[in-house]
């Protein structure tokens, strides 16, 4: 299909606003007199209060108010960022209140204090007497599954929070049939989602004795309603605003402050208040990304077909249960749709843990489940003897597979051109060759994992969206999304659909980018990659009901039938010869100002997306490593991708190099690190966490494979997260592939490498 | 109570005369004193460059600079960079063209990094750019086109002489 404005790299509809300054996040709403909330947090990891004493805080002036457990509601809410379900049965774990009378990791929230200034404040949490019963921390999934081991919260028998899992055929007869069983043992480790911009809410009651929150969210209508739960009072009595958001990852799909900001305003009569934590705060009680044990047990064919794959998984979630039982899920659901066998069988378990709570980041889930196959798989194939990529070929999925649980269906997949591309783009066969007899301490090789993915939630969650367009006097539209921008780029890529239906320029579609839930159309927000392939279903839907609105209102002033009409350049067309009609502007100005006929033009939609749609790509790396030092360097790295049609090449690129740079972190050297005997965080801070510098990254390569998704009116599918999700895993091979030797955990830092090869004699 | 000290600055051509608590930062003095909230915080402790500005045309840590230390100095925030006139400039330009911002929280700090490199180096070599921006966290771009995005606002203020 030829498009005109969708495919195209236009500049980013919020570009000038963020490179002036002009653009507002939620900390840059500064309001005279605001109020600062602090939180009082606690130094054990695993401790109950026996007693708090508030009054020397509450007494030190230029404090307003002081807030303990025994202030907040006796009401237990969840956290994560999923639509609400009707069905009890479904809905996330109710595990937490606002303050807690008993600490479950080092940093939970027992108390908050509001005070005129940030130094009153801080001064006022040391007055607080907080008198603590420790218990054992437990610190690993093993210590909180022992038997006999205290309880991190009382209805989960051995801290187990879940253990949903799934059959697919019959395992037991697979293996039997199989010629070949393969065992292995892999793990991830605790990483942070480090988006530049901290989590930061402010509240205020308005004049009807309503809560406003301004906050940094990627999921604003769940904010109203999780706040409202939270508190025990009427969702529409919340009312959320999200202004620009500095990133987020997955870390804002979650209800972090916003209750407890709502309960300070409250507290102060109202008064407007800011809670925004410091970058060690956000570090440790925000969320994380859930460090993921695997036992993957596989039965193959001599010639090299899958016959099944038994997956036992053990995941920390931390604290709280927030995202981790859905995490546990969608990992072992997203992957299995890649290499389709008789049998797979899953057995996840998601075990509290005392550490800070692990929660939605970028691949949920998938990150770890394709670390532990991608490399699961290439042990095998070395094993085998045969080349990694054949074997991987030979078990590939084909269009029209369906999903045998969740009768999702394959109708685009580009899984073998994203491999031919990306084996061309690293010169594949000539570097293998001229590897093959390296001596010497610098050692190169090259790796590769495979990724599948979905667009969305369906059929587990809702998928709906809202867009409303109104069409303004001039031929402009305005265009109101409840999706979220959040760096990704979706409110440009949305303008580009609109501007491509009504056939004008991007710059007539006026995207109003902050959501408020007083006023934005319902949607659920940015996660899971949905929104430029679901919202972009309610979009389409919005603007071609603006569009035949127009056209009929033209076959009104003019008597040609709306079906020989169309939109071009601003115009109003003969649709068979190209020919003008009018301006768009004259027809806008008669629905305005027609004094017999006008009727201004708008769409106000919402879909309900029952549908899903795969996604894929692959990850090559090249590797230098330094056996003397443990470096392992990352000399060329390619990304190629089926995401369907690219709606904004650039914007697309830009989503896949910030992807890549999180998987190297990820494989290299990110990892939050907790003394192991009492659980507090040993590196939380930008300095000592390590996330990838500007020297860090190499040149990262790109490629899509455009298919075209026959579900999506513009033939796209998920890109957002998938570019973090292979990276670690190839590098991990390419590793192997340089010096024999097999990881089997991450992060793969210099000082574990270097043990390693000590390990195995290679020093 | 600490005195309470009258600051005199130059910020963007702008000259300003503030009474502010004797312990804040620069980066608190722009913000919350100035209104001029484009210079961002990620870490308040020196390790991201979010809150970079130029102070006598060096590049610093805004949130590591006592306000008190900008007693008669020229700044120049994110704010102060396009002309009067409204062109922005040539950094600006080519962040927006090359796809450099995504969330934007990084951008202020990255531009206003670049701006010292290349006042002081008109010319960089990408390796110079990485060394210049070294200090500056990003998690959204991977870091690619902000080095391209700064190669061309080289060449572009070459071809313009403008600087
Ligand atoms: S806020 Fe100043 S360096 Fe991070
Ligand atoms: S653009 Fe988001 S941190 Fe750089």
């Amino acid at each position: 299909m030829a498009y005109t404005v969708v495919g195209k790299s236009i500049n980013r509809v919020d570009a000038v606003a963020k490179v002036t300054g002009q653009a507002k996040y939620t900390g840059d709403f500064i309001e005279r007199d605001m109020l600062v909330g602090k939180i009082l947090r606690s130094p054990y990891a695993h401790a109950i209060v026996k007693n708090i004493d508030v009054s020397k805080a509450r007494a030190l002036p230029g404090v307003e108010a002081v807030l303990t457990y025994a202030d907040v509601p006796k009401i237990k809410f969840a956290t994560a960022g999923h639509p609400y379900a009707l069905d009890p049965k479904h809905r996330d774990k109710e595990d937490r209140t606002i303050l807690t009378s008993k600490a479950r990791f080092v940093g939970d929230a027992i108390a908050a204090v509001v005070a005129t200034d940030e130094l009153t404040a801080a001064e006022a949490l040391k007055l607080i007497e907080v008198e603590y019963e420790v218990l054992e921390p437990l610190l690993t999934p093993e210590a909180a599954m022992r038997e006999g081991a205290p309880l991190i919260h009382d209805d989960c028998e051995r801290n187990i929070l879940s253990s949903y899992g799934y059959e697919i055929g019959a395992i037991e007869e697979a293996f039997q049939e199989a010629d070949y069983i393969f065992e292995d043992e892999l793990e991830t480790s605790i990483v942070q989602h480090c988006q530049l911009e901290n989590h930061v809410s402010c509240a205020y009651v308005d004049s009807d004795g309503r809560i406003v929150i301004v906050t940094s969210t990627q999921i604003p209508h769940i904010v109203r309603r999780i706040v409202g739960q939270a508190l025990g009072i009427p969702w529409g009595r919340v009312r959320v605003i999200k202004p620009c958001v500095g990133g987020g990852f997955g870390s804002k799909q979650d209800v972090c402050l916003e209750p407890l900001t709502a309960l300070m305003t409250l507290a102060v009569g109202g008064r407007p208040v800011r809670l925004e934590l410091s970058r060690e705060e956000c570090m440790i009680d925000t969320r994380t990304r859930h460090a993921i044990k695997y036992k993957i047990k596989t039965g193959v064919s001599k010639d090299g077909k899958l016959i099944g794959m038994h997956i036992a998984a053990i995941s920390n979630t931390g604290a709280y249960a927030s995202h981790g039982h859905s995490i546990a899920m969608a990992g072992g659901t997203k992957f299995r749709i890649l290499y389709p066998m008789k049998a797979l069988k899953y057995e996840p378990l998601t075990v509290y843990t005392n550490l800070p709570v692990a929660g939605a980041m970028r691949g949920y889930g998938s990150p770890q489940i394709t670390f532990a196959v991608e490399s699961h798989l290439e042990n095998i194939a070395r094993k085998l003897g045969i080349d990694p990529i054949e074997f991987r070929k030979k078990n590939l999925v084909n269009v029209g597979y369906v999903d045998p649980l969740n009768g999702n269906t394959v109708r685009s997949c580009g899984i073998r051109e994203c491999i031919e591309k990306g084996k061309e783009l690293i010169k594949w066969d000539e570097k293998k060759a001229r590897y093959k007899n390296q001596a010497g301490t610098k050692r190169r090789g090259l790796g590769m994992a495979c990724f599948s993915y979905a667009s969305g939630t369906h059929p587990v969650g809702l998928e709906m969206a809202g867009a409303r367009i109104v069409l303004n006097q001039d031929g402009s539209v305005q265009l109101q999304i409840g999706a979220t921008e959040i760096g990704q780029g979706s409110d440009t890529v949305f303008a580009q659909m609109v501007a491509e239906v009504l056939g004008i320029p991007v710059d007539m579609v006026h995207v109003i980018s902050t959501q408020d839930t007083d006023i934005t159309p319902f949607d659920t927000g940015a996660y899971a990659s949905r929104q430029t392939y679901i919202t972009g279903m309610a979009v389409a839907k919005a603007a071609l009901e603006v569009k035949e609105k127009i056209l009929d209102f033209v076959w009104g002033m003019t008597d040609i039938p709306a079906h020989a009409l169309d939109i071009k350049e601003q115009n109003i067309v003969y649709k068979h010869s190209g020919e003008v009609v009018m301006p768009l502007a004259e027809v806008a100005l008669h629905t305005y100002y027609d004094t017999v006929f006008a009727r201004p033009i708008t769409s106000d939609t919402s879909n309900n997306a029952r549908i899903n749609a795969f996604v894929f790509g692959v990850t090559f790396a090249e590797v230098e490593v330094d056996l003397k030092t443990g470096k392992i360097e990352v000399l060329e790295i390619y990304n190629v991708h089926d995401s369907g049609k690219i709606i904004n090449p650039q914007l697309a690129e830009g989503q896949v190099h910030g992807g890549v740079g999180m998987g190297i972190g990820y494989a290299l050297a990110e990892q939050m690190l907790f003394d192991e005997k009492t659980g507090k965080p040993l590196n939380n801070n930008l300095l000592d966490y390590k996330m990838p510098t500007i020297m860090d990254i190499p040149d990262i390569g790109v490629a899509f494979v455009e298919t075209f998704e026959p579900t999506s009116p513009f033939g796209c599918k998920a890109l957002g997260e998938p570019p973090t999700i292979p990276v670690a895993p190839a590098i991990r091979n390419a590793v192997l592939d340089a010096t024999g030797v097999a990881f089997n955990r991450l992060p793969m830092n210099p000082q574990r490498v270097f043990e390693k090869f000590k390990e195995a004699g290679l020093i | 109570m600490k005195p309470v000290p009258r600051i005199k600055l130059k910020v963007n051509g702008q000259e300003y005369q503030v009474e502010v608590p004797a312990d804040i930062t620069l980066l608190e003095l722009l913000r919350e004193y100035l209104s001029l909230t484009g210079t961002k915080e990620g870490c308040g402790k020196g390790e991201c460059g979010a809150c970079t500005v130029l102070m006598d045309g060096q590049a610093v840590n805004s949130c590591l600079v006592p306000a008190a230390k900008a007693e008669g100095s020229e700044v120049l925030t994110i704010e102060g960079l396009a002309s009067p006139d409204g062109r922005l400039h040539p950094l600006q330009e080519a962040f927006i063209s090359e796809g450099a911002v995504q969330c934007g929280f990084c951008t202020p700090g990255m531009i206003m990094s670049a701006k010292a490199l290349l006042d002081q180096n008109p010319h960089p070599t990408r390796e110079e750019i990485k060394v210049a921006l070294s200090g500056n966290l990003c998690r959204c771009t991977g870091y690619a086109k902000i080095i391209t995005a700064v190669e061309k606002a080289a060449a572009m203020i070459a071809g313009e002489g403008r600087g």
